[in-house]
């Protein structure tokens, strides 16, 4: 790898990430820190303030900054879902994982041996390869559906009967847990899988940048996939 | 014919100022507006009364005395002599044999037309052994008083979930009624609680005898009027929620200053019944009120989701019992651990392969 990586520079370059992409990564990125952040400490609240009741709304405030990134999150949600329909190819990637493929088996296990540190190089993509676009499937695709969910049918209940929260989610979810507090066990525990997976999403993307045949964390930037060595790509872009 | 309520209630002493008043005061805590109080007065005056079957399975008979002690005590009257009660073996005056004979003779008598009123569940296991009524399995009895019944109503969280009886691991497999397998398929309504309000139940029992029909219903079949709104929703604490202002021990300055109870386990936010609203002993208080956390006794299973006091209820399944904070921030930081180890090892990758190249 070393030798290729050292020699050849032919940065040739795929457009993968088109803006609308792009622009929700960043959004979604965001939203879904002040999730967790407020989040938690809607689980575990600060300590108590003093004072008159009238003269604070410090937990209101931690409720609605969650309430409004929720929204920001289900609104960029819908917007991706509705982006892979009409995006390019790379757009998706994460939602249709080709697991009726025997190469992408094949691959994945490649990729493996690499984290394995058993390969010696990784094959080289334009688009996520077979590892991280099981893993995004699996854990981000289906992660955030599971806390849009369950994040929905416990606003439904603040909400009350009769609004579009409860109707839609609310009336079934809460059954389907068991109660209401099973709902909210299951909405926390849904927020440290989503940790799990920032913490592997980012070292990787780190560790791709630096070790790989192609760029990552600049690509999520500039939409640009830039190559380290002059071999086709084993994606086929 | 059978004699109307209003008969009923007449025969017992209570005057007619009386059962108008009561009539308005039903109409108001079934949330009907006072343009309802003739209408149930006049089903009163006019209907046949509607027998009720009252049965108990495995129970502490906290519903029954929590019915008995309706805060009005006109209401309470007026219930007492208004359900025929033909049968509730704690407040009868018969027993033995001939009590149990009551329940034949309404059976045979209003087949298809009396009410059965479930209080406890029977336990399944060892075909029902473990709750004997009159020498039979309750199992035995209850399937049969719901062939004949017309609809069912199950009192409290025992019949309609379970309760501690079916707590894990639920040795006798007690089950909720509407889970009991081969019961006829007949409507029910589940007025959970452990007891549920007074209040709650007398209101319930009287639109059904009034409006021959259930009141509408949830989705688990409980009536909307009392279990459409969390605690929390009306809580008067929920001020002191929204300023962040919580008690962390009961001894503390936030507990003397009637804080929120969120921070020691108040399952408020998530149990669905009347008390913040209705409250409890004539509307005198309601746990909160006297500074305990709600504990969710009208929920589903809620003696198996961990401590009173804690906020985040311990998760089972995984066979071990922890709650998402310890189990999600143990699996987040072996995640980061791993990725830290595995950074380690491919920088000494890296620098070796470099250390190669020069
Ligand atoms: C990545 C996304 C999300 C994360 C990490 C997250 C995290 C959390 C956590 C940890 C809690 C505390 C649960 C508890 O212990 O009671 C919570 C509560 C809640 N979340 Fe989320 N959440 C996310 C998305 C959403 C979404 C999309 C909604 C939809 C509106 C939502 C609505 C709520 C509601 C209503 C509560 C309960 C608030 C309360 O009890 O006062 N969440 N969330
Ligand atoms: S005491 Fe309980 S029900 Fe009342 S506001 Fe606090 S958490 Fe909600
Ligand atoms: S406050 Fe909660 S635990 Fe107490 S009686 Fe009401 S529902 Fe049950």
């Amino acid at each position: 790898m070393s030798a290729d990586v050292a020699s050849s520079h032919s940065e040739e370059a795929v457009y993968v990430y088109q803006a609308p992409v792009r622009l929700w990564h960043w959004a979604n990125a965001g939203s879904i820190l002040v999730l967790a952040i407020t989040g938690y400490f809607i689980g575990s609240p600060p300590p108590a303030v003093g004072g008159e009741a009238s003269a604070s709304f410090l937990f209101g405030w931690i409720r609605y900054l969650h309430f409004a990134a929720a929204y920001i999150l289900i609104i960029g949600f819908v917007f991706r879902v509705y982006w892979a329909f009409v995006g390019n190819t790379h757009a998706r990637q994460i939602f249709l994982p080709p697991v009726w493929r025997g190469s992408f088996w094949k691959e994945l296990f490649h990729e493996l041996t690499w984290y394995a540190m058993i390969a010696k190089e990784p094959l080289k993509y334009s688009g996520h390869n077979p590892l991280a676009t099981l893993t995004m499937h699996v854990m981000f695709v289906w992660g955030i559906v599971f806390m849009i969910c369950t994040g929905l049918a416990l606003y439904g209940e603040g909400a009350g009967m009769g609004s579009w929260q409860y109707d839609l989610f609310s009336s079934w979810i809460i059954p389907l847990f068991g109660q209401s507090q099973d709902v909210h066990s299951w909405h926390h525990l849904g927020m440290w899988l989503i940790v799990c997976f920032a913490i592997v999403h980012i070292y990787a993307a780190v560790r791709e940048d630096i070790m790989s045949r192609q760029s990552i964390m600049s690509s999520m930037f500039s939409g640009w996939r830039t190559f380290r060595d002059g071999r086709p790509a084993d994606d086929g872009h | 014919m059978t004699e109307t309520f209003y008969e009923v209630m007449r025969r017992q002493g209570i005057t007619r100022r009386s059962f108008l008043k009561f009539c308005s005061l039903t109409a108001a805590s079934l949330g009907l507006g006072p343009t309802f109080a003739p209408q149930i007065a006049h089903a009163m005056e006019t209907k046949p009364r509607i027998p009720v079957l009252w049965l108990h399975g495995l129970e502490c008979t906290c519903c029954s005395e929590s019915f008995i002690r309706s805060a009005h005590p006109l209401a309470k009257d007026v219930i007492l002599s208004m359900i025929s009660l033909d049968y509730d073996d704690t407040i009868m005056a018969a027993a033995g044999q001939q009590a149990e004979a009551i329940i034949e003779e309404t059976i045979e008598k209003y087949d298809g037309n009396y009410i059965l009123a479930c209080e406890g569940n029977p336990p399944l296991n060892q075909e029902g052994m473990s709750c004997i009524i009159g020498g039979r399995p309750y199992l035995e009895q209850l399937k049969h008083a719901a062939d004949h019944c017309k609809a069912i109503i199950s009192w409290g969280s025992c019949a309609s979930w379970g309760c501690v009886q079916a707590a894990r691991p639920n040795p006798t497999q007690a089950t909720p009624i509407h889970k009991v397998p081969g019961l006829a398929p007949k409507p029910i309504i589940k007025v959970p609680g452990c007891p549920p309000i007074a209040e709650v139940m007398t209101a319930v029992i009287t639109y059904i005898l009034t409006f021959e029909r259930f009141p509408e219903l949830d989705r688990q079949g409980r009536p909307k009027m009392f279990y459409s709104q969390r605690i929390h929703d009306k809580c008067y604490r929920r001020p002191h929620f929204d300023a962040g202002q919580f008690v962390e021990h009961f001894d503390d300055e936030g507990a003397r200053k009637g804080y929120c109870l969120y921070k020691v386990g108040c399952k408020g936010p998530t149990t669905y019944n009347a008390c913040s609203t209705v409250r409890w002993t004539g509307g005198l208080s309601f746990p909160i009120q006297s500074g305990h956390g709600c504990f969710g006794c009208s929920e589903d299973g809620f003696w198996d989701k961990g401590s009173f006091y804690d906020r985040l209820t311990d998760i089972h399944g995984f066979g071990i019992e922890a709650d998402a904070d310890k189990i999600g921030g143990t699996a987040a930081a072996v995640v980061g651990v791993a990725a830290a180890a595995h950074a380690g090892v491919s920088a000494i990758k890296r620098a070796r392969q470099k250390g190669g190249e020069n």
